[in-house]
């Protein structure tokens, strides 16, 4: 599912490039700005999402997700930079094709469930009367049919989010575009929604969402945008994000010295505990992993385990990001909690 | 639902339809449309108080004592006059007093601690009435009556008087219609101060109900303005429905005993027409300037603070179009005319006094393509003012921490 990635973008682009993609691309963005009074909430952001691609936009609230989704859609006008949406410059020219969940989620109190599903969908374009009939079959598929005759006001703050996400998709957009999905979801309704994902993006439905989660992004997506500062210091696939860092060998021997400590990298994190083996932590030699056993082996280190680890995505995060943006991700998502 | 990419949007009018179709029925079927018909009941019964209050105060500080300054047996003749006339015609005859004091009946008027309309002086035969013209031209009638009868016991047949009207002139003709424009003119302020609140708090409910940015991400500001101005238009339209079935009753009820308007210079049918097509140019002008100013507050006590200015602003276009009423073919009726809040106003006033039909189509013209600016302006504005951030008052702070 990877597109060709972008790379590597920390520069604002002076003008629109070409791109190269083996699939026709949902949404391009180039060089997008956005100052709001003295802030620069959105300062030259790229983004390319591939059709059929679950592609996840990481950053901690503030880092400027929100303000480049809403440009994404043409809610607001970007200062500088373009934005297509297959392929169109004014998303709202192609408004029918596309689902947005708000970060902020709302509707009509007084409305009930199926009308709220077909107002929402009558928006993109669906007649009001299979709006709401497919509002009805939308709302017992996801149990919630004894609610259909319920005004909002009398739902939940999750069947209420539940409905709107229902209204989201009722018209069967090309594109969604999630801002915070599992914000607000339960870890029971956070599951449905990323089994609700995967179904989209196998029917060929390209969605995007914003999260500050990043174990989410890290189960879903193909591709990822961190946004830290209103910049993408990466776009790209979620395995090249986690190749930065390099893969970690996880040691354990019986043995503490021996001529084959000289085999081990100077660095190597040493853990021991009285009467327990030896762990020793090092990214993978340049000679590669066989010669590095050969030489244990022959040293009689008295191996007891031997596994390389790959970086998480919360680990390229911190890389890619920096130590202050993973500090205030992780504080949002505590906050979440 | 496979769309093709060139059926890819709603049309401007499509998705301002979705909108008004929403707004008109919860409008509809929410308490503020019974409070919104009941709107024209509370003016009608103030105004009845009012005047109610004011002629009874009228008439208790109307003064109709005339102090008698005549010889002491002439205002014995008068006192007696009047007390046998009184039983027929009541309250017609002037109190009559007798003045204690024997000096000029200019001075009489001047005496501190009395109130009286007018003096009677001079002799039965040749009364004199002293005082201000008003009192004096109204109560001359009774007081020769009074003398009449106070000479003699029976008085000589009064002659019989008799009354030649004539056509009115084109001027008075005009000057009659003044009377209809200005009718038509309040009738509009009045509808129009009526909606101006609702639409002024309009845009509040999406916002506090955050179903804002589902509008923004699927349609054109532009059609959610329009769809917000034409369901409040068509509510508008159900209250003038329900208000005039019941104004038509009156009128068949009340038959000739109510006070009529002259026939305006275009007729009434096309008055009434170019009264509704001025009715919801006025509205749409005003309430997209008001939805543009109610979408800049936040909650509804900011609305409240911004409905003082701007009904004192109404207050301003209402004043000018009423005093251009009085100057036909000056340049303020032309400025009132040409200013868009004002026209509407200015144009109704125009198709009571005159006949041409031109100026209409051309001011017609003009404030459709005004209302257009207007919107276009006031949701280009809504966007980049409202649509800011997700959390406002994070971006700034949380980004540079990011950064």
């Amino acid at each position: 599912m990877a597109g060709t990635p972008l790379g590597m973008l920390t520069q604002p682009s002076a003008a629109p490039r070409p791109l190269t993609h083996t699939r026709p691309l949902a949404i391009e963005a180039r060089g997008l700005v956005k100052r709001f009074d003295n802030t620069l909430a959105v300062d030259g952001v790229d983004i390319a999402v591939p059709e059929g691609a679950i592609y996840g936009i990481l950053g901690p609230n503030g880092a400027g997700k929100t303000t480049t989704l809403r440009m994404l859609l043409g809610i607001i006008d970007p200062d500088a930079g373009v934005r297509r949406v297959f392929g169109n410059d004014r998303p709202h020219e192609v408004a029918r094709l596309i689902g947005y969940l708000p970060e902020e989620r709302g509707l009509y109190p007084a409305m009930k469930c199926d009308e709220a599903i077909a107002f929402m969908g009558a928006l993109r374009g669906l007649p009001l009367e299979e709006g709401r009939k497919r509002g009805r079959e939308l709302l017992e598929n996801h149990g919630l049919g004894y609610a259909i005759d319920r005004q909002i006001r009398q739902l939940s703050k999750g069947m209420a989010q539940t409905v709107q996400l229902l209204g989201t998709l009722v018209h069967h957009p090309r594109l969604v575009v999630f801002d915070e999905p599992f914000s607000g979801l339960d870890a029971i309704n956070q599951g449905k929604l990323e089994v609700m994902i995967r179904d989209l993006a196998r029917g060929g439905t390209t969605v995007i969402f914003s999260t500050h989660v990043i174990h989410h992004a890290e189960r879903l997506c193909d591709d990822v945008a961190i946004i830290a500062g209103g910049r993408v210091p990466y776009a790209g696939s979620v395995d090249l994000a986690r190749d930065r860092i390099p893969a970690q060998v996880r040691l354990e021997t019986a043995r503490g010295e021996g001529v084959w400590r000289s085999a081990l990298p100077e660095d190597a994190r040493h853990d021991h505990k009285a009467s327990a083996s030896h762990f020793w932590h090092f990214p993978i030699p340049d000679t590669g992993i066989e010669a590095l056993l050969k030489r244990l082996i022959e040293g009689e280190a008295g191996i007891l385990s031997l596994s390389i680890e790959r970086a998480g995505l919360h680990d390229a995060f911190v890389e890619i990001a920096g130590e202050a943006a993973a500090r205030a991700l992780a504080e949002d998502a505590q906050e979440q909690a | 639902m496979d769309i093709p990419h060139d059926k890819a949007r709603l049309s401007l009018f499509a998705a301002a339809r979705v909108v008004a179709r929403r707004d008109f029925h919860a409008i509809l079927f929410s308490r503020a449309f019974f409070f919104f018909l009941l709107g024209p009941l509370f003016p009608v019964l103030v105004g009845a108080m009012a005047g109610g209050i004011g002629g009874q105060v009228q008439r208790e500080a109307a003064v109709n004592t005339l102090a008698l300054a005549m010889a002491p047996a002439d205002n014995a003749a008068m006192l007696r006059a009047r007390e046998r006339l009184a039983p027929q015609l009541g309250q017609g005859l002037p109190t009559l007093t007798p003045a204690e004091q024997q000096i000029a009946p200019e001075e009489i008027l001047k005496l501190t601690g009395e109130n009286y309309a007018a003096v009677i002086s001079g002799t039965l035969t040749a009364p004199v009435l002293t005082g201000p013209e008003g009192p004096i031209a109204y109560w001359s009638g009774p007081v020769a009556l009074l003398a009449a009868n106070a000479a003699a016991d029976t008085p000589a047949a009064y002659p019989a008087v008799t009354r030649s009207p004539t056509a009115t002139s084109v001027a008075a003709a005009r000057s009659d219609r003044i009377r209809t424009a200005q009718a038509g003119q309040l009738l509009l302020f009045l509808l129009m101060m009526l909606l101006a609140g609702m639409v002024l708090s309009n845009l509040v409910e999406e916002k506090a109900n955050k179903v804002i940015e589902v509008l923004a991400a699927a349609i054109p500001m532009d059609a959610v303005f329009f769809g917000k101005l034409f369901a409040m238009l068509g509510v508008s339209f159900v209250g003038i429905a329900v208000w005039g079935s019941f104004a038509a009753l009156i009128i068949a009820l009340g038959g000739d005993a109510l006070p009529s308007l002259p026939t305006p210079a275009l007729g009434w049918p096309l008055f009434i027409a170019l009264g509704i097509v001025y009715f919801a140019m006025g509205y749409l002008l005003l309430g997209s300037l008001f939805l543009t100013i109610g979408g800049m507050a936040a909650t509804v006590r900011e609305v409240q603070t911004l409905s003082m200015p701007i009904t004192m602003m109404q207050l301003l276009v209402f004043f000018l179009a009423a005093y251009a009423i009085t100057q036909p073919g000056s340049l303020l009726e032309l400025a009132a005319a040409t200013f868009p809040l004002s026209s509407p106003f200015a144009m109704l006033a125009r198709a009571a006094q005159f006949e041409s039909l031109w100026p209409h189509a051309l001011a017609i013209a003009w404030q459709a393509l005004c209302v257009l600016l207007f919107v276009r302006f006031g949701a280009a504005l809504f966007r980049r003012r409202v649509m800011k951030s997700g959390k406002a008052g994070r971006a700034g702070k949380t980004a540079r921490r990011a950064a």
